[in-house]
């Protein structure tokens, strides 16, 4: 596969199933995908149609039943859990739908969670989440826990943890949904502001005007991938 | 993650359920606090015990006729072959080394009349060495002298309560009392000594040991004790006294028993006592380690998100656990030092109430029951940590 090694992920006949009680579900059947780097891509398609699974998949939280996943050139659909884990903490960032936010934590606890649990020291840690809360416009929030902020800082919370150690792929999945239109409008350019600085954005969403700003566009559909759009490179709005 | 930091991860968690996390940790601490308790209650009293017991003095050896054996049976219409203790038996075991006194000692009950009262008491037939060996002291006047075998002259020392019955204030030095058909003259009064496991040690009289066989008709020894130099090594004095007297008797015809082996019996005997007390009171710290084990796994089923999100951020399992894990001893702990704090508490509260009570708290029960709290605590939390690390994350991220 000459583009692989061009290629940030490379998904080759995935398939997932789920056992529900006596029947079988095909969250995914033989998904193909190719993605580079600094790509900004929204998946999309109805309830139940896999995105998330795919998501999940591609944030090794669940593993295959078939096929390959390579990230960054390397195989890790045959890594051990330490190690996936490992790469979870340092190649990508998850955003949520409901923040989940440590609820007992401060805004600055939660955005060093992740670099806590790689084992950081406390001084490096400090200076990085301080500059991280001034890049999110967070400083005179950072001693508050999350339900002293609004729903557009727990957000952004959430984000600037998902990124302070920089990872390749940040994955959304709806990361408007809990949000009003004004403060989603923010996150969104938030998003996007993160994906021209060349991190790969994959948004999973049911809202068709978010979808539409992505530059490339996936449907799935029962498991599959329907249709696979790149659009010529959008302009800011 | 570095292990100051999943401490203080898991003190958050323990402080952000201030009210569930204190009663929890009440449940140990009840449970250690009554382990401490009763096991210094327990101590208390095997000291109190021993003290009686070793108020004469530590390094004393017994040494009485006859030994239990199994044999034939003997043959009847022979009286026994064992000899009987003698007074030069006594005599000759006080030239042994390490060996600083000896005393022959022959007992019985009769009536002492003096002053022109009568009183029936305790009568000891000793020499000039029981004092020592009993570290018995003198009030007034002076002990049996010491004087050669066969030539002991009829006096006698009384113990202090025996003096104020028969003689009230009045001076008893000099006096002759009748003690059966024998006639004494006062030489001493002892101090009083106060009670031993409820009998009066002052209501006694001391008369030489051959003064005491002439009375009670007897011919030999009903025991020798012994007293060597402290430090001197009691097993080592103990066969030097069999060896001297086998060599008198031929054979080892007597029973040689150390203050020490005595004692160790008995501190076993009152070991096992304190710990079952403390077994008793382990049983409240079970309930305490349910509790713990309860607390936890509803705090993983309520923080089953939280659990989800940290894999997500590339928590491993075992960091997981640890976590989980380290809330539960934490919480454990605590609960240990609480109830430590508890325990000792009320043992001084009671020696102040009741000074006589005997309390006594070691150190090493205040870390062993800190272990302890701690090993509960990571045995409590095993299983929900393990619950914990094994969830699915994207069932736990979608977890409401």
């Amino acid at each position: 596969m000459p583009e692989a090694a061009e290629s940030l992920i490379v998904l080759n006949g995935i398939d997932r199933t789920f056992t529900l009680g006596d029947s079988k579900v095909h969250a995914l059947r033989n998904v193909n995908l190719n993605i580079a780097p600094g790509e900004y891509i929204a998946v999309m398609g109805p309830s139940g149609s896999g995105k998330s699974t795919l998501l999940n998949l591609i944030g090794l939280l669940d593993r295959a039943d078939a096929g390959t996943y390579q990230l960054e050139g390397r195989d890790v659909t045959t890594l051990d859990p330490d190690e996936q884990a490992k790469v979870r903490s340092e190649r990508i960032g998850f955003i949520f739908q409901s923040f989940h936010l440590v609820p007992r934590l401060t805004a600055a606890a939660n955005i060093e969670l992740p670099l806590t649990l790689s084992g950081m020291p406390a001084a490096e840690r400090a200076k990085r989440v301080s500059q991280a809360l001034k890049e999110y416009g967070l400083t005179d929030r950072a001693q508050h826990r999350s339900n002293e902020l609004s729903g557009g800082q727990r957000q952004r919370v959430a984000i600037a943890r998902a990124t302070i150690l920089r990872p390749a792929v940040l994955l959304a999945d709806e990361p408007t949904g809990n949000l009003d239109r004004v403060t989603g409008e923010e996150v969104v350019r938030l998003l996007e502001a993160l994906n021209t600085q060349g991190m790969t954005l994959i948004v999973v969403t049911h809202d068709q005007a978010l979808g539409a700003r992505a530059r490339r566009q996936i449907r799935m559909d029962d498991g599959s991938i329907v249709s696979d759009v790149t659009s010529k490179p959008s302009q800011p709005t | 993650m570095l292990l100051t930091d999943s401490t203080r991860f898991a003190v958050q968690a323990i402080i952000s359920h201030r009210m569930r996390s204190f009663l929890t940790l009440l449940g140990i601490a009840v449970g250690i606090a009554a382990v401490i308790l009763l096991t210094s209650i327990g101590e208390g009293v095997h000291r109190f015990v021993l003290e009686e017991f070793s108020q004469f003095g530590t390094n004393v050896i017994g040494i009485s006729p006859g030994k239990v054996k199994t044999g034939g049976q003997a043959p009847t219409g022979i009286p026994t072959t064992a000899r009987l203790l003698t007074m030069e038996d006594a005599e000759s075991l006080k030239q042994l080394p390490h060996v600083t006194g000896s005393t022959p000692t022959v007992w019985g009950n009769s009536e002492v009349e003096g002053n022109g009262r009568l009183r029936r008491t305790m009568i000891y037939g000793v020499d000039a060495d029981f004092a020592q060996v009993f570290s018995s002291k003198v009030q007034i006047g002076s002990y049996l002298p010491r004087g050669k075998a066969g030539g002991s002259r009829a006096f006698v020392v009384l113990g202090s309560k025996l003096c104020n019955e028969l003689f009230g204030t009045a001076n008893p030095l000099g006096a002759r009392v009748r003690i059966g058909g024998l006639h004494f003259r006062v030489i001493g009064v002892m101090e009083p000594k106060g009670q031993f496991l409820g009998v009066d040690l002052d209501d006694t009289a001391f008369i030489p040991a051959e003064r005491a066989l002439e009375l009670y008709n007897r011919e030999g020894l009903m025991e020798i004790h012994v007293i060597y130099a402290e430090g001197a090594s009691s097993a080592t004095v103990a066969a030097a006294i069999k060896n001297q007297l086998k060599l008198r008797h031929g054979k080892e015809d007597f029973t040689v028993v150390t203050q020490e082996d005595m004692l160790k019996t008995l501190s076993n005997i009152l070991n096992i006592l304190t710990m079952a007390v403390g077994a008793l009171g382990g049983i409240s710290l079970l309930v305490g380690a349910v509790g713990i084990v309860t607390i936890m796994t509803i705090s993983v089923t309520e923080r089953t998100n939280e659990i989800g999100l940290l894999v997500a951020l590339g928590a491993r399992r075992r960091t997981i656990l640890g976590l989980f894990l380290g809330e539960s001893v934490i919480l454990a702990a605590l609960g240990g030092i609480l109830g430590l704090l508890l325990g000792i508490g009320i043992a001084q509260l009671l020696r102040l109430i009741v000074p006589t009570f005997p309390v006594h708290t070691p150190w090493s029960f205040a870390i062993g029951a800190l272990a302890m709290s701690a090993m509960i605590g990571l045995l409590a939390g095993v299983l929900p940590a393990r619950n914990a690390s094994h969830l699915d994350p994207i069932e736990a991220l979608r977890a409401e």
